[in-house]
């Protein structure tokens, strides 16, 4: 009866609770049985809260008996150890915060367990969420599902390969410049990223404050829509978190794609872009037009300088929000300092890797006397430029359509010499969080046995419309279902 | 190389962040190729263009200033390194 229940989505797992077709606690006991076979393997996740999983299990399974529960009752899945999760180990991928048990939740994981969800782990991800590839991680790097020499992206990749393993149906993420869009793409599954403000920051470890936003990584867009109607909405805890009515996103998923209108840009098929990830994307956009959708050419100019703004503007505001891990309240503190200044400076230079701390002097250096106006304020008035592009470019389209990653997933250590390289790795997601953008990455094809995505962009609150097109486009494709052979 | 081994020092002051000797030399090299990389940005045109504050042109909230949340330091000191009697403690600052 249970051997297959790990390959479902949330909302097939959903509808055969209801049935009764199986318990919560035997779902969460397979799950935790994969996880124990294939956990190591992959090194996705950094906790697994076993005991926790399948007491929440039994209080879903109890809330059911009496006809009580909510919309996610008795669901598992897994948080990016970025979420604050109370009493529970919470590292973001640091040795600055290797023993570090949280004494709050985060709203989204309040949230997600008040609808019931069951919490299997905490995953793996690039150090305070700084990466692309999940090398960065205090833990060591995760393995892609689909080929174990590669990368599952980053910095959500313990999340991207666990979905895709079938470790968990879900996971959450955080995306900055790409980091949930990004590893979905390089792990055949379904990233989504909400608009700026949509979802609750709180408790969220804050890695670049103007940029971060909260999503999930799901199989299907379907299943993106169930989660994110949860998370969703006003926080007073989050003084970025925006008054905005959420609205019924699982029902906003049917209708036709008659008449939307794709913004093709003509910059993302420059160079750059692998040939054949760009065919796959070429044909996923020929889907779309078939299903009624009017594909129009958008123009994106100052789409290059997207990269370069970002490592001014992240790195500036991860200076700041770093400066709070100074080995006296919380995370590593050195031992016998000399005294305060030494205390700082020593916890802070073994409690960061070696991106993280490139990264906080990146910022510093933008901040500081003399280069403050050629640097940051030059960088904010270029994202201005971005955003225009982007308000230009939606006067006329409804979503903006093309490749999430310029290739498949790479190999591991192939890009860590040159951070610049590992950078370009996000040319394409980084504009969405400059303008504070909804994003979606769905699998739209295979390069040499490697999935790659669709990235679909749109307007300030367009999720309803990126979720409908994905989730059209999947009942078109079966790229969103096809599963590593060894994890089958 | 854009930035010199005595700037990156004087970075890493301003940072509070101490680097090991074998990684200083490293540090110094790819700080330089991020530095010259997100100089392109000189190359853009924006006389007249207001700096971004933020992405929804949103202004922070602002609440009353009320006590809302309860005392709870003895459990958020569990994570602290170094405590006594509801303090932190830290190094010898005033002689």
């Amino acid at each position: 009866m249970s051997q297959d229940l790990h390959t479902q989505t949330l909302t097939q797992l959903a509808a055969g609770l209801d049935r009764g077709d199986f318990s919560s606690v035997e779902l969460t006991e397979a799950l935790l049985a994969r996880i124990e076979s294939h956990g190591k393997t992959l090194n996705a996740f950094v906790t697994v809260t076993a005991e926790r999983a399948l007491a929440a299990a039994q209080r879903a399974d109890t809330a059911r008996a009496a006809g009580d529960g909510g919309v996610l009752n008795g669901l598992p899945l897994a948080h990016k150890d970025i979420f604050c999760t109370r009493d529970v180990l919470t590292t973001c991928g640091s040795r600055m915060l290797e023993n570090f048990i949280s004494p709050y939740d985060a709203t989204v994981v309040e949230r997600l367990a008040g609808a019931g969800a069951v919490v299997l782990g905490k995953t793996n991800m690039d150090e305070f969420a700084m990466g692309s590839s999940n090398e960065t991680s205090y833990f060591g790097p995760v393995k892609n599902p689909w080929d174990l020499a590669c990368s599952p992206g980053g910095s959500s990749g313990g999340s991207s390969a666990a979905v895709a393993a079938r470790l968990t149906p879900a996971a959450t993420g955080t995306d900055t410049g790409g980091s949930i869009r990004q590893p979905a793409a390089l792990t055949g599954t379904v990233g989504l990223k909400p608009t700026y403000g949509r979802v609750s920051r709180y408790g969220m470890i804050a890695f670049a404050s103007s940029l971060d936003q909260a999503g999930v990584i799901t199989r299907s867009s379907e299943d993106a829509a169930l989660l994110l109607g949860v998370m969703a909405g006003f926080d007073k805890r989050d003084s970025t978190s925006i008054d905005q009515v959420v609205p019924d996103y699982v029902a906003g998923l049917s209708g036709s794609l008659k008449g939307l209108r794709v913004g093709i840009v003509r910059q993302h098929f420059d160079a750059g872009l692998d040939e054949k990830c760009a065919a796959a994307v070429r044909e996923s956009l020929a889907v779309l037009e078939s299903q009624g959708a009017i594909l129009t050419e958008v123009d994106l100019p100052n789409l290059d300088l997207s990269v370069p703004t970002y490592y001014v503007v992240a790195p500036a505001e991860c200076s700041s929000n770093l400066s709070r891990f100074d080995g006296v309240r919380f995370g590593h503190r050195a031992d016998n300092p000399e005294d305060l200044y030494d205390l700082y400076c020593r916890s802070r230079g073994e409690g960061f890797g070696a991106e993280v701390k490139r990264r906080i002097m990146t910022g510093t250096y933008v901040l500081s006397a003399g280069y403050y106006d050629a640097y940051y304020l030059k960088a904010q008035q270029v994202r201005q430029l971005i955003a225009d592009d982007f308000r230009k470019a939606f006067a006329n389209v409804d979503v903006i359509a093309g490749p999430t990653a310029p290739t498949p997933a790479f190999k591991l250590g192939d890009k860590t010499d040159d951070p610049i390289t590992m950078y370009l790795n996000d040319i394409y997601t980084i504009g969405a969080n400059l303008a504070g953008l909804p994003g979606l990455s769905t699998p739209c094809g295979f390069v040499a046995g490697l999935p790659v995505g669709l990235h679909l962009v749109g307007p300030h609150w367009g999720e309803e419309t990126l979720l409908r097109c994905a989730h059209q486009y999947e009942q078109q494709t079966n790229w969103h279902k096809a599963c590593p052979e060894d994890f089958e | 190389m854009s930035l010199d081994k005595d700037q990156v020092q004087h970075i890493a002051k301003l940072a509070r962040l101490r680097l090991a000797d074998e990684e200083f030399g490293e540090t110094v090299e790819k700080l330089s190729r991020i530095v010259d990389f997100v100089d392109q940005l000189a190359q853009a045109a924006t006389a007249d263009v207001v700096p971004m504050a933020h992405p929804l042109d949103a202004a922070q909230r602002l609440r009353p200033d009320e006590v809302t949340e309860a005392n709870d330091r003895d459990h958020v000191q569990q994570n602290a390194p170094a405590t006594a009697g509801g303090l932190y403690l830290v190094p010898k600052v005033i002689e």
